[in-house]
Formats: C-alpha cells, structure tokens, sequence
C-alpha cells in the first residue's frame, strides 16, 4: 500500500511536470509539421510567463494574464514567421534570436517595471489558476487503490493541467482529420505540391506558427500564473527544448510525443525522490544522470539506434517559387 | 516588382552587415527609450566602461578573448554548412581537459611548459565533444542543432556530476577543483607588462589573448590556404559538388565539428588556466552561444570574428557599468543586444537585400538618364 501511494504521488507530480511540455510539444508539433523548425519553443514559453505575470500582477486578472501570454507568444511566432516565411531566413538561426531576445526582455523589462531584479511581484492564490477539485472526489477518497487515483491523480489539478491534455486530441484531430490539417501536413512535406494546387504556403505556414505561439502562451502562463506565483529570471529552464526533444521522440505524432512528455516528466519528479536512495542491484542513482536522460535519449534515438526518427521532409528549408 | 540592380561587392560584404547591425543597435536604443531613459546617455556609459579606464579596458579585452574562440568555432562549422549550437559544452568539456591536466602536472611544469600541453588537452575534450553530433550528422543522418543543443545539457549534468562527486576539492563546500599552483596558471597581462617596466591595472585578462590571436591566423590559414579548408568550404557551398571533386563529405563534416570543438574547448585556457584558475561551475556562462551572434556579425571571417569579439567583450563590460548609472537598466540589456544581432544579423540578413537592390537600380538609371 505504501508503493501505491508513492508511485500515484510520484505520477501526480509527474502529470504537473509535464504539462509545459505536452503545451510546447504540440505547439512544436504544429510548426515544424508545416516544414519550420522550431527551437524557439524555450524563448515564447518564458514571454509568455513574464507576460502572464506581469499582466497579472498589473490588473489581478488570471484571464487577462492568460491573454497577455498568448498575445505576447503569437507576436514572437509572428516574428519567427517574419523571418522565416517571409525573408526566408535561416530557421534556427530565428528560433535562437527568438531564445536569447526573450530571456534579455523579461528580464530588462522586468527591472523596469517591476524593480525586483527580474522577478514580478508574487501573486496570490485568488491571481492564480487554482485546483480544480472534481465532484465526488472527498466521497470517493476512501475507495481503495481507485479512490486515491481519482482524488490524487486525476482530480485537483489546475485549469490549465487539463487544457494541456486536451490539447493532445485537439491537435491530434486538427492535423489529421481536418483540411487545415491535410494541407499543413502537405506543405512540410512537399510545399511546391502545396503551390501548386493553388494554395499559399506562406499563409498555411504562418497559421502553423501562430497555433504554436498560442500553444507556448498557455505553456508560459501555466509556468507564472498557475505552477508558480510570479516570474522568476530564466524560469522556462531549458523546458522548451525538453519539450522539443519530446515531440522527437515521438516522432513528430501527438500521442506518441504525449507519452514522450510524460516519460520525461516522470523522469523529473522520480530524479528528486531518489535522491539519495539505495535501489537494490544499481545502487544509488545520480540525480544529474536522470536530469540528463531525456537528452541522451533523445540522442540515441535520433542516431536510429531504437526506431527511427523520420522528420517532416521540408522542414527548415525555405520555400521559393523560384527554381533555385 | 520594380526593376532590380545586382548589387556591388562592396555593398554586399560592407554595406549590407552594416546596415543590419545598425538596426540591431537602434532596436536596442527603442527598447532603452521604451524603459524611460536615454539610448545616447546608455551609449556613453556603455564606451566609458568598456574604454574610458584601463581596468575597463582589460575587462573588455578579457570578454573578446573568449568570445574569439568560441566566434571561430561557429564560424568553421558555418563554412561546412553546419550550425554548431554546441559551443557552450564543447568549451565546458575543454575545461574538463585543461582542468585535468593543469592539476597532474601543476607542481611539475611551470606555465610556458604546461600550456601546449593545456591547449592540446582543451582542443582534444573539445574536439571529442563535437565529434559525436559530427559523426551523427554525418553518418546515422541526425542532425547536428538537434544533437549539439541535446550536447549542452548533457555536458552541463556531467560537469555537476564530476565537480560535486568526484573532482571538488576534498573539504570543500562549493563544488569547484582545488586551485592550480600559482607558478603553473598563466600569466595575468598585468605581470607580463610588468616584466618589460610597464604598469598596468589587474585584471582577468592573461596571455590567452594572443593565443586567441594566434587561433585566429590559424583558421584563416586553415579555411583559405588547405586542402582541409578547400573540402570544408566545398562542402558548405555544394555538397554534391564536392563530391565530384574527390572530397568525402562525411568524413569533412566530422572533421570541421572536431575543429570547431576544439575551438570552443580553448575558451578554458582563458577561464580555467588564466583567470580563475580552477575548474569551477558554469565557467562558460554563455560565451558558446554569444559565438553565434559573433560569427554571424563578423561573418565568418576571422577579421570580422575579431571586431565582432571586441564589440561583445566592451558591451559585456560597459554593460556592467550600466547598473551603476540607471537605476532601471543592468547588464541584461547585452542579452537583448545579442538576440537582436542574431535576428538582424543572422534571421533577417536577406531583408535589406531587396530594397537596396531596387534603390541601386533607381540610382543607376536616373544617373544613365542624365547622361
């Protein structure tokens, strides 16, 4: 019973943690299947965060905070499209200028506005996305093995833990079942095709973009206004290029790169409980090898040592109409 | 589309790079307004602190010499086509060698002696760090962002993992190595003047400088007069190209990310065996990735890497003195200087193209026009 409780503990965390990932991993997902790297997810999920709280902590609104996020996201990816799309510049060269200005700004802005050294001010419960306890749950509690899942695992989480699972289906649906999605689909892979039926590449691929920006917004608001209570300097912390890992090893699909997210969640919350734990046969764990294996993982699967990673075939190539 | 004119050399290698880092300096000047103070009064405070005294100066100096390495290292493995985002682990590892061997033979050899020995052990971590994604890329079809931005983490959790574990100085609370005998670190350039009589103020700055000088002539011998260089540049510009000429394109693309690590990997003679004499935590602090706006600003060229160094060294040491002067603005304002270099610089190189074309086109004709 007490392995129970530990493992549902352990998974309750690990759901928590890997919401910002499975938000940016799809936002990844969106983008780069329209044939645009994307390793700019890091840089819109931190604009994001600083702007949720900032706006937050401006006008008491969790609402107007999580709009702030989103517009402030969009207008990043907006940037990103600009040079990518439009001026047809290197890829990841923009996502990286897109990273590094963000990690400037909100700091600078920060200090501005705020005079914290970077922080905005912490914000209380009623300025943040707080649990949401599913009915039944006190009632249900005492169940064995199932009560505690409901009450513990599934139930309690913020809003935006559920948006993040539901935005798996969502985008699930929208790239494989929609037109939207067929052409989206299409334009990575072959966007002279694309052209040729008549369809701007440049307008589907800055849809793709602004669904990713929107998608990190949520991702940076969960990180300031829901998990935490206030922006902290660098508090993205290498998540978005977790994430980007997550969205290949799942090779570019959205229930496969969930499960990545989740693995590397639970990665994440197990690394801070074995610390210091004898496991029988392998001894201690590091805590910096479990912090490192998402990468290495990654790593091993890119070099098609288990499966193989096929990435959209246009992706990072700029599109001409021109013969080059 | 109006007509367009084929631009000269001079606009096109001068012009051009000009133009685009002007813009990236006035949209830094927009977000300092934006904060409520004066663009032209940071811009003061900014060449003060990097120029206007010689501890400044040799701050500044102390900036540029990493920022050589780790520019070079981009700008190699820009000219075989690759974009090496690992310089920030490779130059971590190096530090790891440097570190190593600077700690066996500190009490042996003095500096002179020790230093070949320090930048081979540098350039081989380096080097060996960038040679996995190099062979990934080249040989399993992965590729080298991905694999060199996964490079940094992991390099990052393996140095906490040897500096709390196994290399931090026995006793110690802080997870760093014990220091390098004095006799053994390089010589800071205050003693090194002092040697010919002439004195100047302390500061990190070291002998380093002139190595990266020195690695400087190296990579424009190495990509303009061999055979290496020849296949490298081959490579970047036409891949099939090259191998119709007898290169082996897999085997130059390891080789240029060998090169380009162990570029990176000599930022440690700098940090490890010049100015803080210890492997410590995190010693890197993001020079691999200021590289990036370094190469793409002097493009690729080691002239233009040292101009681009020097111009990052002063706004990271005049960038310091900001927080003295304003209450509002501190050193992070280097960061967004770097973004905007890297977006205008590298992202949207090709935007000025377009209109200086047809502006090149209306001055020619309405100069034909008058003859």
């Amino acid at each position: 019973m007490e392995f129970s409780v530990q493992l549902i503990s352990a998974l309750d965390s690990t759901l928590r943690l890997a919401a910002p990932l499975i938000l940016c991993a799809m936002a990844g997902l969106f983008s780069e299947r329209s044939g645009i790297v994307d390793i700019g997810l890091e840089g819109k999920m931190l604009a994001g965060a600083f702007a949720a709280a900032a706006m937050t902590a401006v006008t008491g609104s969790v609402w107007l905070g999580l709009l702030a996020a989103i517009l402030v996201s969009i207008m990043m990816a907006l940037l990103h499209g600009f040079a990518c799309i439009t001026h047809r510049g290197d890829q990841v060269v923009s996502g990286l200028a897109i990273n590094i200005l963000a990690a400037g700004l909100t700091v600078v802005l920060g200090i501005a506005w705020f005079r914290r050294g970077g922080q905005t001010p912490s914000l209380t419960s009623e300025e943040r996305f707080g649990p949401l306890t599913w009915p039944l749950s006190e009632w249900l509690s005492d169940v064995p093995l199932l009560g505690p899942i409901y009450t513990e695992l599934l139930s309690g989480h913020n809003l935006l833990v559920y948006v993040a699972l539901m935005a798996v289906p969502m985008t699930a649906w929208i790239v494989f079942k929609t037109r939207f999605g067929l052409r989206l689909r299409a334009v990575g892979e072959n966007p002279q095709a694309v052209d040729t039926a008549g369809i701007s590449v440049a307008w589907l691929r800055y849809r793709a973009v602004i669904m990713a920006g929107l998608l990190c917004g949520l991702a940076g608001a969960y990180l300031s206004i829901a998990l935490g209570a206030g922006f902290i300097k660098d508090m993205s912390a290498g998540k978005g290029y977790i994430a980007l890992a997550a969205l290949i090893f799942g090779k570019w699909r959205p229930f496969p790169a969930l499960f990545a997210c989740l693995l590397f969640g639970f990665l994440e919350a197990v690394a801070t409980r074995m610390q210091g734990v004898q496991l029988p046969v392998v001894g201690e764990i590091d805590v910096q090898l479990m912090q490192a294996l998402p990468y290495i993982l990654t790593v091993i699967l890119l070099a098609g040592f288990i499966g193989r990673a096929i990435a959209p075939k246009a992706i990072g190539t700029p599109y001409s109409k021109d013969r080059a | 589309m109006s007509r367009r004119a084929k631009l000269p050399a001079w606009a096109d290698i001068g012009l051009i790079p000009l133009i685009n880092v002007l813009l990236a300096f006035l949209s830094a000047g927009v977000v300092v307004a934006l904060i409520g103070e004066s663009p032209l009064e940071a811009v003061q405070v900014l060449i003060r602190g990097a120029f206007g005294y010689d501890e400044g100066v040799g701050y500044t100096l102390y900036y540029t010499t990493n920022f050589i390495f780790t520019g070079l290292a981009v700008a190699v493995a820009f000219h075989a086509g690759l974009f090496n985002i690992g310089g920030e682990g490779q130059a971590y590892i190096g530090g790891l060698g440097v570190g190593l061997i600077c700690l066996a033979l500190d009490h042996l050899l003095p500096w002179w002696a020790l230093l070949p020995l320090a930048i081979i052990a540098g350039s081989l971590f380096g080097a060996a760090w960038a040679f996995i994604p190099g062979y990934l890329q080249a040989y399993r079809g992965s590729h080298v962002v991905i694999t060199t931005i996964m490079f940094n983490f992991i390099a990052s959790a393996l140095m906490v993992y040897l500096l709390v574990n196994v290399l931090i100085q026995p006793g110690s609370m802080s997870p760093e190595t014990r220091a390098i005998a004095p006799e053994s670190t390089l010589p800071l350039m205050h003693e090194f003047f002092a040697f010919f009589g002439i004195k100047i103020t302390q500061t990190p700055l070291n002998l380093s400088l002139f190595v990266a000088l020195l690695a400087c002539l190296f990579v424009w011998v190495l990509i303009w007069k061999t055979r290496w260089g020849y296949a490298i540049r081959m490579i970047g510009f036409n891949e099939s190209a090259a191998v119709y000429s007898g290169i082996n394109p897999k085997r130059m693309v390891v080789i240029a990310m060998m090169i380009s690590g162990s570029l990176a990997g000599l930022v440690a003679i700098n940090e490890v065996m010049g100015a803080q004499e210890r492997v410590g935590l995190d010693f890197v602090s993001g020079a691999g990735f200021t590289g990036i706006a370094v190469a793409l600003m002097g493009r690729n060229h080691p002239l233009g890497i040292i101009i681009a160094s020097l111009l990052f060294g002063a706004l990271f040491q005049g960038g310091a003195e900001l927080a003295f002067e304003f209450s509002t603005i501190t050193r992070d304002l280097v960061v967004v200087i770097q973004g905007l270099v890297i977006l205008f610089c590298g992202a949207l190189a090709y935007m000025m193209r377009g209109p200086l074309e047809r502006l090149f086109a209306l001055v020619s004709r309405s100069s034909q026009e008058e003859r």
